[in-house]
C-alpha cells in the first residue's frame, strides 16, 4: 500500500500547473516526431537535452517521458498510413495496420492503435507503480560487484541475445565501451584515448553521439537510397470509430499485448522488438479469422501496439529503480537525469521522491493527454507527413548541428557529430544495430566504476565477483544470454517473423 | 561494393575487421602508457583491457564473417548527396572556426541538405535555412540565454 501513498504525492507534483505544461509539450513533441519519418524519440530527447540544461529538472524528465510515449503512438500512425514504420517497434505494427489502411480501414487501426496503447500504457504503468518499490528494496542490497553483473546481462541481452547478429550486436556495444573510455579518468586523473585534443579530456558527450548517429547517420542513408525507396501515404478514409465488433475483437488483443510488452520491457532484455513480434504471431494464431491475417486483420494491430507501449513503460522499471537503460530512448533518458547530477536507482527513491513519483504520476497524466489528443487531432498530425523530405531532413541537421554547438561551443565538437555521423550511416549500411553503442558509452563508464569497486575492496582478487552469490547468478545468466544465440541460431527470428 | 549472390569474401566487410583490429591495437598501446596508483589493481586498465581484447575477438569475429559472406546484401549507393551532406557540415564547421558566426554555415547546410534529398532551388532554400537561423538564434541563444558562436551577423541582433 505503500506505493499507493507515493503515487499520490507524486499526483501532487505532477499536476502542478508548470509540470502539466511540460507533460502536454513531451506528448505533443513525441507524437510529431513518432510521426515523422527519420526522428524518433531517442534523437529528440538527444536534440532537447543541451536546450533544456537550465530548466526545472522535474519538469524536463518528465517532458522527456512525455515523449517517450508520445513517440510510440505517434509510430504507429506512420506505420499505419505510409507503412514506414518510425522505429523498429512499429514494425509489426506496419503488417497488418498498412493493409487495413489500403482497404479504407485506416481509421479503425488507428483507433484501435491508441485505445490499446493506452490500455496497455495505463496497466504498464501501474505495474511499474507496484513493481518499483520492491525492486528498490532489492537494488539496496547490492553490491558494487552485483551492479556490474547486472549492467553486464544488459549489455549481452541489449547486444547479442536479440539480434539479427551476435557479432555485430556486440561489435556495436564495444565501440560504445571504447568511446565511453575517453576522457580523464575520474579515479586516477590520467587521461585515456585523448591523444592531446583538449576537448576529449572531458569525455565524448552522450548529446554529440546520439544526434550524430541518429539525425546525421539517418539523413546520409536515407538519401543515399533516395533513389531505390518511395513512399506513399494512404488517406485516411471512413469512419474513424471502431464498430461494436472491432471493439470486441481488439480487447483481448490489447491485453495479451500488454502481458508480453511490460515483463520482456522490465527485464533487461531490451527493445519492444520482440514483445510485438510476439504479439503479433500470438494473434495470428489465435485468430478467429485467420484468413484476415494478411488482408489487414485487426487483431494484429491491437496486439502488437499495446505490446510496443506496455514494454516502453517496462524499460522504465529497471531505468529508474537500478539505472539500467536497455533502449537507446531509455539511455537517453538516463543521459537526461545525469545532466542535473541525479543518478537513478534505489537512491533516487530515497533522496528525491517527489522527482521520481512525479515522474511516475506524470506518466498516467501523459497517457491520457495522448488518447484524447491522438484521435480527434489525427487528421492534423498526417499533416504533419506533407512536410517536403528534403525540408524536414534539412531542418533535423540545422537542429541537431546548433544543439551540439549550444551544448558545447567548439567547433571541434561538430567534427565529432560529422565523424559519428559517418559512423551512423556506416553502421546503417552494413546493417550494425545503433542502440548498443549508446547504451555502451553511457553504461561503460558507469560499469567500470562499479567493477573496480568492487575490486578495490577485495584488494584486487577478481574472485569477489563469483564469490557473490547474486552476482555469480547473473554472470551465469549474461554468460547463457551471450552463448545461446550462437547455439542457437533461431532466436534472431523474433525480429522478422512475417518476411 | 557489388552484392554477391555466391558466397564470395566480402571486402567491406574484411575492411572493418581490420579497422576493429587496429582500434583494440590503438586501446591497448593507450593503456600501456597509464600508471597504476594502487598496488592492489588495475585500475584505470581494466577497462581499456577488457575492451582491446573484445574488440580483437569481435575483429576476428567480423572477418569470420567477412570470408564466409554472413554480411546482409546492400542496395546500390548514391554518393553525390553523401557528398553535399558532408559538405554542408565542413563548410559550417569551416566558418565556426572562422569566428564567422554560425548563421551563414547553418544557412549553406539546410541548402545543401535539401539538394541532398533532390531539391532544385538552392537559393530558395538558402534563403529558408537563413531564416530558421535567425529564428533558432533568438529563440535558443535569446530566449533560454544558450552561447552560440556569434559572427558579424549574430551581432546585428
Amino acid at each position: 500500500m505503500e506505493a499507493f501513498f507515493s503515487l499520490a504525492s507524486g499526483l501532487s507534483v505532477a499536476i502542478q500547473p508548470m509540470n502539466l505544461l511540460f507533460a502536454l509539450i513531451g506528448v505533443l513533441l513525441g507524437t510529431a516526431v513518432g510521426v515523422l519519418p527519420g526522428i524518433g524519440p531517442a534523437l529528440t530527447v538527444a536534440l532537447l537535452l543541451p536546450i533544456t540544461f537550465k530548466l526545472d529538472p522535474a519538469g524536463s524528465i518528465i517532458m522527456f517521458a512525455g515523449i517517450y510515449y508520445g513517440g510510440m503512438y505517434g509510430g504507429s500512425t506512420t506505420a499505419i498510413l505510409i507503412n514506414t514504420p518510425g522505429e523498429s517497434a512499429s514494425m509489426a505494427t506496419a503488417l497488418e495496420g498498412n493493409l487495413m489502411a489500403k482497404a479504407g480501414r485506416g481509421g479503425p487501426a488507428l483507433a484501435t492503435a491508441a485505445i490499446g496503447s493506452f490500455v496497455a500504457g495505463t496497466i504498464a504503468t501501474l505495474g511499474l507503480t507496484f513493481l518499483a518499490p520492491y525492486l528498490v528494496d532489492i537494488a539496496v542490497s547490492f553490491g558494487p560487484e552485483d551492479y556490474f553483473a547486472l549492467m553486464c546481462v544488459a549489455f549481452v541481452t541489449v547486444s547479442a541475445t536479440f539480434g539479427d547478429s551476435p557479432v555485430r550486436g556486440l561489435t556495436s556495444l564495444f565501440i560504445g565501451l571504447m568511446l565511453g573510455l575517453v576522457g580523464i579518468d575520474i579515479l586516477s586523473g590520467q587521461s585515456r584515448l585523448s591523444f592531446g585534443v583538449p576537448e576529449l579530456y572531458d569525455n565524448i558527450e552522450v548529446t554529440t553521439l546520439a544526434v550524430g548517429l541518429f539525425a546525421v547517420g539517418e539523413a546520409l542513408y536515407v538519401a543515399s537510397r533516395r533513389h531505390i525507396v518511395e513512399e506513399k501515404l494512404e488517406p485516411v478514409r471512413g469512419s474513424l470509430w471502431m464498430t461494436k465488433e472491432d471493439w470486441k475483437r481488439s480487447w483481448k488483443p490489447w491485453l495479451r499485448g500488454t502481458l508480453y510488452g511490460f515483463p520482456i520491457g522490465a527485464l533487461p532484455a531490451g527493445g519492444a522488438e520482440i514483445p510485438t513480434f510476439l504479439s503479433y504471431s500470438t494473434e495470428k494464431r489465435l485468430t478467429k479469422y485467420p484468413d484476415q491475417f494478411g488482408k489487414g486483420a485487426i487483431e494484429g494491430v491491437a496486439g502488437p501496439e499495446a505490446a510496443n507501449n506496455a514494454s516502453a513503460a517496462g524499460t522504465l522499471v529497471p531505468l529508474l529503480t537500478l539505472g539500467l537503460p536497455t533502449s537507446a530512448t531509455a539511455a537517453m533518458m538516463l543521459a537526461g537525469f545525469q545532466q542535473y547530477g541525479l543518478n537513478p536507482g534505489p537512491l533516487l527513491f530515497a533522496e528525491r521522491p517527489d522527482l521520481v513519483w512525479g515522474l511516475i504520476a506524470s506518466l498516467f497524466i501523459a497517457n491520457a493527454m495522448l488518447l484524447v489528443l491522438n484521435l480527434p487531432l489525427v487528421g492534423l498530425w498526417v499533416r504533419l507527413l506533407a512536410i517536403p523530405q528534403p525540408w524536414l531532413y534539412a531542418g533535423i541537421l540545422v537542429f541537431a548541428t546548433i544543439g551540439t554547438i549550444a551544448a558545447n561551443p567548439s567547433p571541434v565538437e561538430l567534427i565529432m557529430l560529422a565523424v559519428f555521423g559517418v559512423l551512423g550511416f556506416l553502421m546503417r549500411r552494413f546493417d550494425f544495430p545503433i542502440a548498443p553503442v549508446v547504451v555502451g558509452l553511457i553504461l561503460g563508464p558507469v560499469a567500470e566504476s562499479q567493477l573496480r569497486r568492487a575490486l578495490s575492496i577485495s584488494l584486487g582478487d577478481p574472485m569477489v565477483l563469483l564469490q557473490s552469490p547474486i552476482s555469480a547468478t547473473l554472470l551465469a545468466i549474461a554468460l547463457i544470454a551471450l552463448i545461446l544465440p550462437f547455439v542457437m541460431k533461431g532466436l534472431g527470428r523474433f525480429k522478422a517473423v512475417e518476411d | 561494393m557489388t552484392t554477391n549472390p555466391q558466397r564470395r569474401i566480402d571486402v567491406a566487410g574484411l575492411a572493418i575487421a581490420l579497422l576493429l583490429l587496429v582500434l583494440a591495437g590503438v586501446v591497448w598501446w593507450d593503456m600501456t602508457k597509464l600508471q597504476i596508483l594502487s598496488p592492489y589493481d588495475l585500475g584505470p586498465k581494466v577497462m581499456p583491457i577488457i575492451v582491446s581484447i573484445g574488440l580483437a575477438v569481435l575483429g576476428l569475429g567480423n572477418a569470420i564473417s567477412a570470408f564466409r559472406g554472413d554480411l546482409p546484401e546492400r542496395d546500390s549507393l548514391d554518393w553525390k548527396p553523401i557528398i553535399l551532406i558532408l559538405g554542408g557540415l565542413a563548410i559550417l564547421i569551416a566558418l565556426i572556426s572562422l569566428g564567422w558566426g554560425f548563421m551563414i554555415g547553418t544557412a549553406i547546410l539546410f541548402a545543401t541538405t535539401s539538394a541532398a534529398f533532390g531539391r532544385r532551388a538552392f537559393v530558395v532554400d538558402l534563403l529558408i535555412g537563413a531564416g530558421l537561423a535567425v529564428f533558432i538564434y533568438l529563440l535558443l541563444g535569446k530566449l533560454l540565454t544558450l552561447s552560440l558562436p556569434a559572427g558579424p551577423l549574430e551581432n546585428l541582433f
